[in-house]
């Protein structure tokens, strides 16, 4: 057994016993990303000396006595539209490929502070738009089960990194389910907190009403452990929530009986892979076993969700990403004879297709004529979209859905289908719409050996049953345990 | 004779007074040198986030209370899109359909009488950057930019288009200033940009039911600059409209040294902004309680004191504006008036020699090297006689120029008034002796000789002897002759 074949908790507590040092871990890790990073392509920047150091500084620590934190001495891998102080933060954009960081995000301080070894910065959809990890700069992520199909995206470098062993945990972004479905595609485990739970500050803003970071790990435990870490108020973060943050790994509980877990009949429709749908329903018949309640719910707005997720998504992004013109920072197209073409080529340049397509798309609908027509009216079906979910917590603590309307798709399937693209995300995308947390872990695999993924949703701030039946369910079964051959 | 109405509506934008910027935690100093206060904030890092500053929401609910606006207790803050190298994020932090105060009004002095111009809405923005285009006389290839000023809180104040003429525009920009100085919320100064105006001006006939088209005026540096805009601007649309030429709505940009307005491109204008609500930020709210405690800190307004010097003080209507129109000088009147009770010489004094005196070295009341308690003391020393109406005039000089006490002056300038008839009445002996023929004329009965003999004496005492004493001694003498 590899030590980078562990999980966080597992990891800890060899490290509490004296068994092992941080060292040894990042080493092991390093080991394994030389054996397959070259196959997957998980990573934008490897900090490989800045984590000997980090964790060679645990080890000291430890050495002393000091508590070294809550993650002290485990890999994280950062998904590359987190800012770390002095390391390049490119958002797989040709735009940002060689901006340095000047600060810090929060969420990377938090890791910081409670010990956390950052393994590298890793590959993603260019600006976190995409679900294949296709649209980056530096080149597709690659699945683990198999390198003909994609990871998922965006945070796909994050998913591939932790489901290959290259990383112990990782962290992601998901503005419409970024962080689920690669989860899923990759099979592993990917948490999307409530809208406000953790702080966005020093995340590169793609959709700021949507955008959410969250936790990848091998198992559940590993999620509420990372959930710990990165949750809670920050005064940098006017939309963080001021509330305590419960101690998560206190949710970890196996026992479902009474729970009340709806499954909205809308997501069980026409679309859905035949696999996919056999995988979710046995997972439902086992919550059901092990004493969990299910009741068939009605969501009904769902099918306007991707509708809505298309203009509201872009129409911020537009503003969001108007900033990157190569004057202060990033790339700056050469020669350019005056101000207007400098932006012009900067950005003709610097953006890749889906980015373009997106800044276009948000511009058209905030543009004046057609603003009440697409963004007022996508803000008035994102508030029925969230009557619908609170409607339904009314009556159940849980919603359980597939996360993803097929397995892992091919690499190149759909580049020249957008649409088709933007479907991959049908299942998730409400979630960032009506603000609920959201989690996926492992189901079941398809014929071709792809993991397959379960979705459960929650009220807001309710991570902690999410993370209650995403436990049983995982001491009830083995998905989780399976490894891709590399 | 064909009469033409004018109507004008202002928009007023003023740097906030607070420590730090809008949204991050920078100093909002003015004159730093380029880039020292800057931040990845307030240059648009990838990844910030914007905080909003408490203290810069405080001034603009205290301005519009002053102004008689409705606070409203959810107001929300929206992007304002466009692209410009001073503008890190390329798009401005502004408030558009949900604002922090509406529906207020200000009221103004003119000639017919007090009035009242609408406010119509008052918010908070954030400034932008400066570009540079020379480094002091060194012109450079490019342009430069710096971010000091970007991200410094702005209210945005815009009248309703109720302001008659170019004059009225000059008494409104005034009054508001001296409210919003008197509020202690911004300094107004244009000179430093801490205060800037666009104005929205148009022309129609009399009766006329429609507004005319207007066009927009920037590019003013003062207020006088301002009233010398519209009027060329008033002029030019009444030309217009006489010889049937179509107005155009557009941007008007005033240069000062040719006097005249000249349109902007049109391809600098006709922008389409995309406001959206900011995503970044969540709905301010401001308690009613809030509201009350803000209000609490709002002393006496510039009309108020007016009133109240006039009632309190009996100064005329003109005396008390001037007193009352800066703060600092209102502050300073009343304390010379606490502590020498007699505000018409207080009023005198403090309006012809000191303001006089700080105009002339273009110096701020705040500035005066004579301190209220000191030009206190002077007064006293010439109510008791110690002086001379005429050598307090010196005396102040030498105050204003040294900063030392009245008292010190005095006593080193050896300037106290001689009163002793004894001492008098030996000069004046000396100067009889000394003009037998000024004392002949006098006794010929020319009344007139008095003066010279005066001027003698005053001359040997360097202006220090009693003036009715001298009088008096002198005509005892000649009557003795
Ligand atoms: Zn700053």
């Amino acid at each position: 057994m590899e030590l980078y074949e562990l999980s966080a908790h597992e990891l800890s507590e060899k490290m509490e016993k004296k068994e092992i040092s941080s060292e040894e871990i990042v080493r092991s890790i390093y080991n394994r990303i030389n054996q397959v990073e070259k196959k997957l392509h998980s990573f934008v920047t490897l900090t490989e000396k800045e984590a000997l150091l980090q964790a060679r500084n645990i080890d000291e620590k430890m050495r002393k006595g000091e508590f070294p934190g809550r993650v002290a001495g485990i890999p994280v891998a950062i998904k590359d539209n987190m800012c770390i102080k002095n390391v390049r933060t490119t958002c797989s954009s040709h735009i940002l490929g060689n901006f340095i960081s000047p600060y810090e995000a929060t969420v990377v301080k938090r890791l910081r502070d409670e010990g956390a070894v950052f393994i590298g910065k890793t590959n993603m959809d260019e600006f976190a738009m995409g679900s294949s990890t296709e649209n980056s700069y530096f080149g597709v992520t690659r699945n683990p089960w198999d390198m003909d199909y994609i990871p998922g995206g965006s945070s796909g470098g994050s998913a591939t990194a932790v489901a290959s062993d290259e990383t112990i945990l990782a962290i992601g972004s998901d503005t419409g389910g970024s962080i689920r479905q690669p989860a899923a595609c990759c099979g592993v485990v990917g948490l999307k907190p409530t809208y406000g739970r953790v702080s966005r500050y020093g995340l590169v803003a793609f959709a700021s009403s949507l955008d959410q970071i969250g936790p990848f790990g091998k198992d559940v435990e590993d999620a509420a452990l990372l959930m710990n870490v990165l949750s809670g108020y920050d005064e940098n973060d006017s939309t963080s929530v001021n509330l305590d943050v419960p101690d998560f790994t206190k949710s970890l509980i196996e026992n479902v009986k009474g729970i009340k877990i709806g499954v909205p009949k809308e997501y069980f429709v026409k679309g859905l892979d035949g696999e996919v749908e056999r995988a979710v329903k046995q997972a439902i018949e086992l919550l059901k076993n092990l004493g969990a309640k299910i009741f068939e719910i009605s969501l009904p707005h769902t099918e306007y969700g991707v509708a809505v997720y298309y203009l509201i998504a872009p129409s911020e992004a537009s503003a969001n990403l108007a900033r990157y013109d190569g004057v202060r920072y990033g790339y700056r197209s050469p020669e350019t004879e005056d101000l207007l073409e400098e932006y012009e080529k900067t950005r003709g340049e610097g953006f890749g297709a889906e980015v373009k397509r997106r800044i276009m798309l948000g511009t058209y609908a905030l543009s004046s004529g057609y603003y009440d027509a697409y963004y007022l009216k996508a803000q008035k079906v994102r508030t029925l979209i969230k009557k619908d979910f609170d409607e339904a917590f009314e009556k159940v603590d849980a919603i359980v859905t597939p996360t993803a309307p097929t397995p892992a798709f091919k690499i190149g399937e759909k580049v020249d289908d957008p649409l088709q693209m933007y479907l991959s995300d049908i299942f998730t995308i409400s979630a960032n719409l009506a603000g609920i947390p959201g989690i996926s872990q492992p189901c079941g695999f398809s014929k071709k050996g792809l993991p397959i993924g379960l979705q459960l949703l929650a009220k807001p701030f309710d991570e902690e049953v999410l993370l209650r039946i995403a436990y049983t369910y995982e001491k009830n079964t083995e998905w989780h345990k399976r490894k891709p051959k590399l | 004779m064909v009469e033409y109405e004018t109507i004008i509506g202002l928009e007023v934008h003023v740097h906030l007074k607070t420590e730090s910027k809008l949204f991050c935690g920078c100093s909002t100093e003015f004159g730093a040198a380029p880039n020292t206060h800057a931040c990845p904030v307030c240059t648009g890092m990838p990844g910030i986030l914007p905080v909003v500053n408490k203290k810069a929401v405080e001034y603009t609910i205290k301005s519009a209370l002053a102004l008689n606006c409705k606070v409203a207790s959810r107001s929300i803050f929206a992007r304002k899109n466009y692209f410009y190298p001073d503008l890190p994020k390329n798009y401005q932090i502004s408030q558009y359909d949900e604002p922090l105060a509406q529906n207020g009004y200000l009221e103004i002095g003119t000639d017919s009488g007090r009035r009242r111009v609408g406010i119509t809405r008052i918010h908070l923005e954030e400034d932008a950057g400066k570009l540079l285009h020379c480094i002091g006389s060194r012109e450079i290839d490019g342009s430069l930019v710096d971010f000091n000023r970007c991200g410094v809180p702005l209210l945005e104040i815009v009248s309703s288009p109720d302001i008659t003429s170019p004059e009225e525009a000059y008494t409104y920009l005034t009054t508001l200033k001296n409210i919003i100085r008197y509020l202690e919320v911004s300094d107004c100064d244009m000179e430093k940009g801490s205060l800037r105006c666009d104005a929205n001006v148009s022309v129609r006939l009399v009766g006329k039911k429609e507004l005319g088209v207007k066009a927009e005026v920037k590019n003013m540096n003062s207020f006088r600059a301002i009233q010398k805009a519209l009027e060329y601007e008033v002029k030019r649309q009444i030309k217009a409209l006489e010889s049937e030429e179509r107005i155009i709505q557009e941007t008007r940009l005033w240069d000062e040294k040719k006097e005249r307005t000249y349109p902007m491109r049109s391809k600098e204008e006709a922008h389409d902004y995309r406001y959206f609500p900011e995503p970044d930020l969540v709905p301010l709210i401001v308690e009613k309680e809030w509201i009350e405690n803000i209000r609490k800190t709002i002393s006496e307004l510039p009309d108020e004191r007016r009133e109240r010097f006039i009632r309190e003080y009996k100064l005329s209507e003109y005396n008390a504006g001037v007193l009352t129109a800066e703060k600092a000088l209102a502050n300073y009147f009343e304390k010379v008036v606490k502590l020498y009770n007699n505000p018409k010489v207080v009023t005198n004094w403090v309006m012809v020699e000191l303001l006089g005196r700080l105009n002339a070295v273009n110096k701020e009341v705040e500035e005066s090297p004579i301190s209220p308690g000191q030009l206190a003391e002077l007064l006293k020393l010439m109510e008791k006689g110690t002086i001379s109406g005429k050598i307090a005039k010196t005396v102040f000089e030498e105050m204003f120029n040294s900063g030392k006490n009245p008292q010190v002056i005095v006593e080193e300038k050896k300037l106290v008034q001689i009163t002793d008839e004894k001492e008098i009445g030996k000069i004046v002996e000396e100067v009889l002796k000394e003009n037998p023929d000024a004392v002949e004329e006098y006794g010929k009965g020319k009344q007139k000789a008095i003066g010279h003999l005066v001027g003698q004496v005053m001359r040997k005492t360097q202006g220090k002897a009693n003036p009715q004493l001298v009088n008096k001694i002198l005509k005892e003498k000649l009557l003795k002759k």
